[in-house]
């Protein structure tokens, strides 16, 4: 699994920084490093612009895996630094951002836009693989998902805008239909295609979700 | 006589699209419909056409039905979830709307608020089952209504499709669609008539008619413009060139259609005429292919 982050604006930044001086940065040597957003090379070049906007970086780190409530003590053995900062900006996933601040008194401030979980479909470029919907219907299909590659989740076949297989609303990627078809065809079982799908149940998509696991 | 009625009789069926204004400026609209009023069997009107933010759908199907014009509801899936479709579709009813054309939608990023949340709670199928729940008096969760509603509902398809793939699956749709209520079908612009006629063979089995769509050219460059954007939509060479060299372009294009509307006859059940601004045109579209 692999979230996919994108970095804010500048402009946005300096914006939610505005009213602070004193900054300590923490990216994430997992996703955001994978993404080129929030690894080593991302923090140091950002400590430069904070620099060069007039601000102070008072520290920086790349914890392993921001997200992992280890966090908590990357940032007592960071806290000399941290406790000099007026806010801390955050390049990692916004699950990585609600972890330091679950476990820091300091403001927190996002660095990256949160995108989707993909996967890298060529290098440096990543596609959506799962919207986590609650009601996986990837049995309809053999393991591609409509729901999360179809500009409109359409569970019941294609909206008959693909042009050469191509999707009409964004021609860079597969109508998704098409590769199911292509599929089902390839195992001989098209006639899956022929079966109403229910409306979904987005109930199971209602936020924030939890979920209770058996312990043993 | 209602639409369902008028194909009950066999006769050939000529539809034709009126698009509800940006604003609240209403008379151009009336005009249009005044002008159809007796020349076209329904006016298919639609819903935000290319997410395009406008006058509501259900509100001009209204008006059009006060002006003796026998409307098409048409409804998308785009901007309402399953509990504002169902509530619609009640009002409609009301208002003794009776066709209903259940279509998917395009997205929001095509129109002029590409920022808007898309919703797609349900699509083209499932909205074809619910409006059949509704028409046996039950919502789609099986509550009981009083008084059920009494929809013709009608579903569209592509027959240009441009791979095998592509293809296939609108045929396998266009028979969910059947087994799910659509009495009707209306398609994508028709230029190629042995293409179509292709089609037609296919689908001639589920007996269910099929109304071809008509768009009128009015230059080289539109019929380029859709080849090269539209999916589905293929101009032949040959019409363009007829367009490029016109004389009168005006003309030409209602001759195209004309002429198109005549081939398509024996074809098909009838056809659906999407002017685009030429709506006025539509009775001398109609009077040129003899209808």
């Amino acid at each position: 699994m692999k979230t996919i982050t994108e970095t804010k604006p500048l402009a946005e930044i300096m914006k939610l920084l505005e009213k602070h001086k004193r900054i300590h940065l923490i990216g994430c040597g997992t996703c955001a490093t994978t993404c080129h957003t929030g690894g080593k090379a991302e923090v140091l070049a950002m400590k430069e612009q904070l620099k060069a906007a007039g601000k102070e970086v008072t520290g920086w780190m790349v914890v392993p895996t921001t997200c992992d409530p280890l966090t908590k003590y990357a940032l007592k053995e960071e806290s000399e630094a941290v406790a000099a900062a007026d806010a801390i900006l955050v390049m990692t996933c916004g699950f990585g951002v609600q972890t330091v601040a679950a476990y820091s008194d300091k403001p927190v401030y996002p660095g990256l836009d949160t995108m989707f979980i993909g996967w890298e479909q060529s290098p440096g470029r990543f596609i959506e693989i799962c919207i986590q919907c609650g009601q996986c219907v990837l049995g309809l299909t053999t393991g591609i998902c409509p729901v999360t590659r179809c500009a409109k989740g359409m569970l019941c076949g294609p909206c008959g805008g693909a042009r050469e297989g191509k999707c009409e609303q964004q021609p860079e990627h597969d109508c998704v239909w098409v590769l199911i078809y292509e599929r089902l065809k390839k195992l001989g079982m098209l006639d899956k295609l022929t079966d109403f799908v229910p409306p979904k149940d987005y109930s199971r998509m209602k936020i924030p979700r939890t979920a209770e696991v058996a312990l043993p | 006589m209602s639409l369902k009625q008028l194909i009950e009789t066999g006769k050939f069926i000529v539809t034709a699209e009126v698009a509800p204004i940006k604003g609240t400026d209403t008379t151009e609209l009336l005009e249009v419909a005044e002008l159809l009023r007796g020349k076209i069997d329904a006016a298919n009107v639609t819903d935000q056409q290319s997410s395009m933010m406008r006058l509501g759908s259900m509100v001009t199907s209204h008006l059009l039905k006060e002006k003796g014009l026998e409307p098409v509801f048409q409804m998308t899936c785009r901007d309402r979830n399953r509990i504002a479709l169902q509530s619609d579709l009640l009002s409609a009813s009301v208002l003794g709307i009776e066709n209903v054309l259940a279509l998917t939608g395009d997205v929001p990023s095509l129109g002029d608020h590409p920022q808007a949340k898309p919703v797609f709670d349900l699509d083209s199928v499932q909205l074809l089952w619910v409006i059949s729940r509704l028409n046996a008096g039950y919502d789609m969760v099986g509550n009981e209504l009083k008084g059920k509603t009494n929809f013709f509902p009608g579903a569209a398809v592509n027959p240009g499709a441009d791979t095998e793939a592509s293809f296939e699956m609108q045929i396998i749709k266009m028979e969910k669609k059947i087994n799910n209520g659509a009495r009707f079908f209306q398609t994508q612009a028709i230029y190629d008539v042995n293409l179509f006629a292709k089609f037609m063979k296919r689908v001639e089995r589920f007996k269910v008619p099929v109304l071809a769509g008509v768009i009128p050219l009015k230059s080289a460059g539109m019929a380029k413009f859709m080849n090269k954007n539209v999916a589905g939509i293929l101009v032949p060479d040959e019409l363009i060139k007829k367009m490029t060299t016109a004389e009168d372009k005006t003309q030409t294009g209602i001759q195209i259609a004309a002429d198109l509307i005549k081939n398509l006859k024996d074809i098909c059940q009838g056809v659906h005429i999407m002017a685009i601004g030429w709506e006025k045109k539509v009775p001398q579209i109609l009077a040129a292919a003899g209808l």
